[in-house]
C-alpha cells in the first residue's frame, strides 16, 4: 500500500514536470497549474476513497485524474488537446473528467465545483447509496459565495460529502493572509454548520489518516464535514507566475519539507523499500511520464468535423436548429489554419498582438525556479 | 381535454412527471410548505414528501449547481428561481457548468436538469422583477430555452423538458399563469421542443411573438382583421432553441411580410436574431425589412404610467405590421 502511494506521488511529480517542459515547448496551449508539491495532499486524500466513491476537483486537477488511475496517456493527450484525452480535447488542463473512475471533473470557475458536488451528494443520498463525494477546492475559493452557501446547505440537508480545502498559501498569487480573515480554514464552516478538522498536507500518512476518519464519518452519519490540508505550491500559481509575491526564502523552507523525498526517505527507514526499489520507483515514473508524452504527440487532433459534437445530446430524430452556422466553412477554415502550422488553435498564434503578453510569459518563465528559457506561448496570463 | 389555468397546467405536468419517474424531484425557494410563489407547486409537497419536493435557502447559485451535480449522476432535478432576475445569480452554473459540463468533458456526463423561472412587467415590481431575459439564455450553446404561451403547451413542454437529456431553461410568464385553457388529459401528449405553433393562419404578413407576446401578437391579428382588413398569420415559436426556423421561413415565403414581437430588450435580442434568420433565409421572398417590437430599452420602471408604455401591447404590433405593408406597396 505504502509502496503504491509513494508510486502514484511520484508518478504526479514526474508527470507534471513533463507536463511544464512540454507547456514551455509549446506543446500544450492555454493554462497549466501543476501541483507540485501537494501529491502528498492528492494521495493520502484520494486514497481514503472507496472506488464507487466520488471525487470532484478544480483546475489544478492532473494529479487528481492520475490518482483515480486515469492512465497518465489520456491525461498528458488532454493537455495537448489530442483526440485521446481524457476530455476527448474539450476540456483541456482545467477540465480533466474520467466518469469510469468516478473523477467528476476539473472545474475552471474557482468554487464552481461545490454546489456540484454538493447535488451529486444529494444524488447518492436520494438514491440510498452509502457512496461519499469528495471534493477537494483551494483556500481562494473559501471566499468565494458558493463556499457559505454549499456548506449551509449540506450540513441543512445532511449530504455525504467531505469538502476538503488544499490549502496551498495562495489564491493565486495573494498570500492566505491577505485574502481571508479567518486564516484558520478548517473553522470557515463552523457558522455554517460543518465542522472542520485538519492534516498536514505535506504528510501523506496524516491526509489518509485524518481524511479516511473524516470519511468515515460522513458515510456513517449522513453530514458534511470540512477538512483543511495545509500544503505548499512549489510552482507558480500557473506556468506564467512570475513569483513576485514570494521570497525565494520562503519556498526553500517549505521544499524542506517536500512530501516525496520526505515519504521516501521514511519508508527506506522503516524498511518497506530499500533504494534501489527507491530508484525503480522513480525510473518507472519517469518512463510512465516519458510514454504519456510519446502516446499523446502520436494521438491525432479532434478532426475539424467533430467540432459540434456533444453540444447537446441529441434523439437520432430531432426537430428544430439546436446549433447554429451562419453560413460559414469552419472544416476548410481549421484545415487552412492547420496547413499553415497553426494545429493547435489560437494558443500558438503569433499576431504582434500577443507579442507583448507572449513576452510576459518568457520573462515570468526566465525567473522561474525551473530556468525554462525556450517559450513560445502567447496569450492571457492568469 | 380540461380547462385548466397555465399554472396548473404546470403543477399537472410537474404531478405528472414525479409519478412517472422516481428520479425527477423538485428543489426552490419557498416550493414546498409555500406552495410556491405563484402556487405553481401547490400540493406537490404533501403528495411527495420532502425527498422529492425540497424548500431551499435562498442561495440560486447553489441550488442550481447542486441540480447540475444531480442530474449528471441520475436524478432529474427540476429546479424553480422566483424570477428570472434572480437567475442572474445563478448564471455561473448555468452558463459555465450546465451548458458546457456534456461538451467539455467530451460527451461523458450528461445534465438532465430543468431551471424553471418566471418572467415578464406588468405587476409594478419595478426594475429587479421584471425583466424578459431569454436572449441571454438563448446565446448559449448547450442550453434548450422554451417560452411556453398557453397552458396546453406549458404542460407538454414542461414534460418535455422533464424527459429531455439536455439542461433546458423554462422560462414561464407572470402574466400568464391565471390564464385558462383547454389543456389534453393524455399523459403521454408531450409538446415537442423544436415545433413552432401556428396560432392563426392568414396571408397578408407573418407575425411571430415570443413567450406571453404570442397572445397580444393573436390579438393584434384579430384587430387587423377587423380593423383593417389585413390578414396575418401568427407564429409562437415555443422553444428558441432548438428554433422551428423552417415553418417562419415558410410562412414568410407566402406573405412576404415579417414582424417579430418579444418583450425584451431590442439590442440583441430574441427579435434581433430572429430577424437576421429571416433576412439570410427568406431575402427573396421579403417586400419590407423584417420589423421589430420590443421592450423599451430600459430598466423596467415601477411606475405604472411607464411601466405601460416600457412592454409591447396590441397597438404597437398592429402599427408595425401596417407599416410593413405600407412599405411594400410604396416599393412594390
Amino acid at each position: 500500500m505504502a509502496r503504491e502511494w509513494l508510486a502514484t506521488m511520484t508518478l504526479i511529480r514526474r508527470f507534471e514536470e513533463r507536463a511544464g517542459e512540454m507547456y514551455a515547448r509549446a506543446r500544450i496551449g492555454g493554462f497549466l497549474h501543476l501541483s507540485i508539491g501537494e501529491e502528498a495532499t492528492i494521495v493520502g486524500s484520494a486514497r481514503a476513497l472507496r472506488e464507487h466513491d466520488y471525487l470532484i476537483s478544480t483546475y489544478r486537477s492532473h494529479g487528481h485524474a492520475l490518482v483515480r488511475g486515469t492512465p497518465p496517456e489520456n491525461v498528458m493527450a488532454e493537455l495537448f488537446g489530442r483526440v485521446d484525452g481524457c476530455s476527448h480535447g474539450r476540456g483541456g488542463s482545467m477540465h480533466m473528467f474520467d466518469i469510469k473512475r468516478r473523477f467528476m471533473g476539473g472545474y475552471g470557475i474557482v468554487g464552481g465545483n461545490l454546489p456540484i458536488a454538493a447535488g451529486i451528494a444529494l444524488a447518492s443520498d436520494y438514491q440510498e447509496l452509502d457512496e461519499v463525494t469528495l471534493c477537494a477546492f483551494g483556500d481562494g475559493a473559501s471566499n468565494q459565495g458558493t463556499f457559505g452557501e454549499t456548506l449551509n446547505l449540506a450540513a441543512l440537508w445532511k449530504l455525504p460529502v467531505l469538502f476538503m480545502v488544499t490549502n496551498n498559501q495562495f489564491g493565486m498569487g495573494t498570500a492566505l493572509r491577505r485574502h481571508s480573515a479567518v486564516t484558520d480554514l478548517q473553522r470557515k464552516g463552523e457558522s455554517l454548520g460543518v465542522p472542520g478538522m485538519r492534516c498536514d498536507g505535506m504528510d501523506v500518512l496524516d491526509t489518509y489518516a485524518v481524511v479516511s476518519e473524516a470519511i468515515a464519518r460522513v458515510r456513517e452519519e449522513r453530514s458534511p464535514l470540512l477538512v483543511e490540508a495545509v500544503t505548499y505550491r512549489f510552482r507558480g500559481h500557473s506556468m506564467a507566475d512570475p513569483e513576485e509575491y514570494r521570497t525565494k526564502e520562503e519556498v526553500a523552507r517549505w521544499r524542506e519539507r517536500d512530501p516525496l523525498p520526505a515519504f521516501e526517505r521514511r519508508l527506506i527507514e522503516e524498511g518497506v523499500i530499500d533504494e534501489p526499489q527507491a530508484r525503480r520507483i522513480d525510473e518507472d515514473a519517469r518512463a510512465r511520464a516519458d510514454a504519456a508524452v510519446a502516446f499523446a504527440e502520436d494521438s491525432p487532433f479532434p478532426a475539424p468535423e467533430t467540432l459540434y459534437d456533444d453540444v447537446y445530446v441529441l434523439d437520432d430524430e430531432v426537430r428544430g436548429i439546436y446549433a447554429t452556422d451562419p453560413g460559414e466553412d469552419r472544416a476548410a477554415a481549421a484545415s487552412t489554419a492547420a496547413a499553415a502550422g497553426h494545429g493547435n488553435g489560437a494558443a500558438h498564434a503569433d499576431s504582434a498582438a500577443n507579442d507583448e503578453i507572449s513576452q510576459q510569459l518568457t520573462d515570468a518563465l526566465a525567473v522561474g525556479e525551473d530556468g525554462h528559457d525556450a517559450q513560445e506561448h502567447s496569450g492571457p496570463v492568469r | 381535454m380540461a380547462e385548466l389555468r397555465y399554472r396548473e397546467a404546470l403543477g399537472a405536468a410537474l404531478r405528472e412527471e414525479m409519478r412517472r419517474d422516481e428520479r425527477v424531484m423538485l428543489m426552490g425557494e419557498d416550493i414546498g410548505v409555500f406552495g410556491g410563489a405563484f402556487k405553481v407547486t401547490d400540493g406537490l409537497l404533501a403528495e411527495f414528501g420532502e425527498k422529492r419536493v425540497r424548500d431551499t435557502p435562498i442561495s440560486e447559485n447553489t441550488i442550481v449547481g447542486m441540480g447540475v451535480g444531480a442530474a449528471m449522476t441520475g436524478l432529474r432535478p427540476v429546479v424553480e428561481l422566483m424570477t428570472i432576475n434572480f437567475a442572474l445569480l445563478a448564471l455561473d452554473q448555468i452558463v459555465n457548468h450546465a451548458a458546457h459540463i456534456h461538451y467539455m468533458f467530451g460527451g461523458q456526463a450528461r445534465v438532465p436538469l430543468v431551471v424553471r423561472m418566471p418572467q415578464g412587467a406588468g405587476h409594478q415590481l419595478g426594475p429587479t422583477h421584471s425583466h424578459c431575459l431569454e436572449a441571454m439564455f438563448l446565446h448559449v450553446p448547450g442550453l434548450l430555452v422554451a417560452v411556453p404561451a398557453t397552458p396546453a403547451d406549458a404542460k407538454g413542454l414542461l414534460k418535455t423538458a422533464i424527459r429531455d437529456e439536455n439542461p433546458v431553461i423554462f422560462i414561464e410568464h407572470e402574466s400568464l399563469y391565471g390564464m385558462r385553457g383547454e389543456v389534453p388529459d393524455d399523459e403521454e401528449r408531450l409538446v415537442g421542443f423544436g415545433q413552432a405553433r401556428v396560432v392563426r393562419e392568414g396571408s397578408d404578413v407573418t407575425i411571430v411573438g415570443v413567450s406571453r407576446m404570442a397572445i397580444t401578437a393573436q390579438r393584434a391579428a384579430e384587430r387587423l382583421q377587423t380593423e383593417h382588413g389585413v390578414d396575418a398569420e401568427v407564429i409562437d415559436p415555443r422553444t428558441l432553441r432548438p428554433l422551428d426556423l423552417e415553418t417562419i421561413v415558410r410562412s414568410v415565403a407566402r406573405t412576404n411580410h415579417c414582424v417579430i414581437v418579444e418583450e425584451g430588450w431590442p439590442h440583441g435580442g430574441v427579435g434581433a436574431n430572429l430577424a437576421a434568420l429571416v433576412s439570410e433565409q427568406a431575402f427573396d421572398d421579403l417586400d419590407a425589412p423584417v420589423a421589430r417590437v420590443t421592450g423599451a430599452d430600459v430598466p423596467m420602471p415601477y411606475s405604472k404610467a411607464l411601466e405601460d408604455i416600457a412592454y409591447p401591447h396590441e397597438q404597437q404590433v398592429m402599427a408595425a405590421a401596417l407599416r410593413t405593408l405600407d412599405v411594400a406597396g410604396a416599393v412594390g
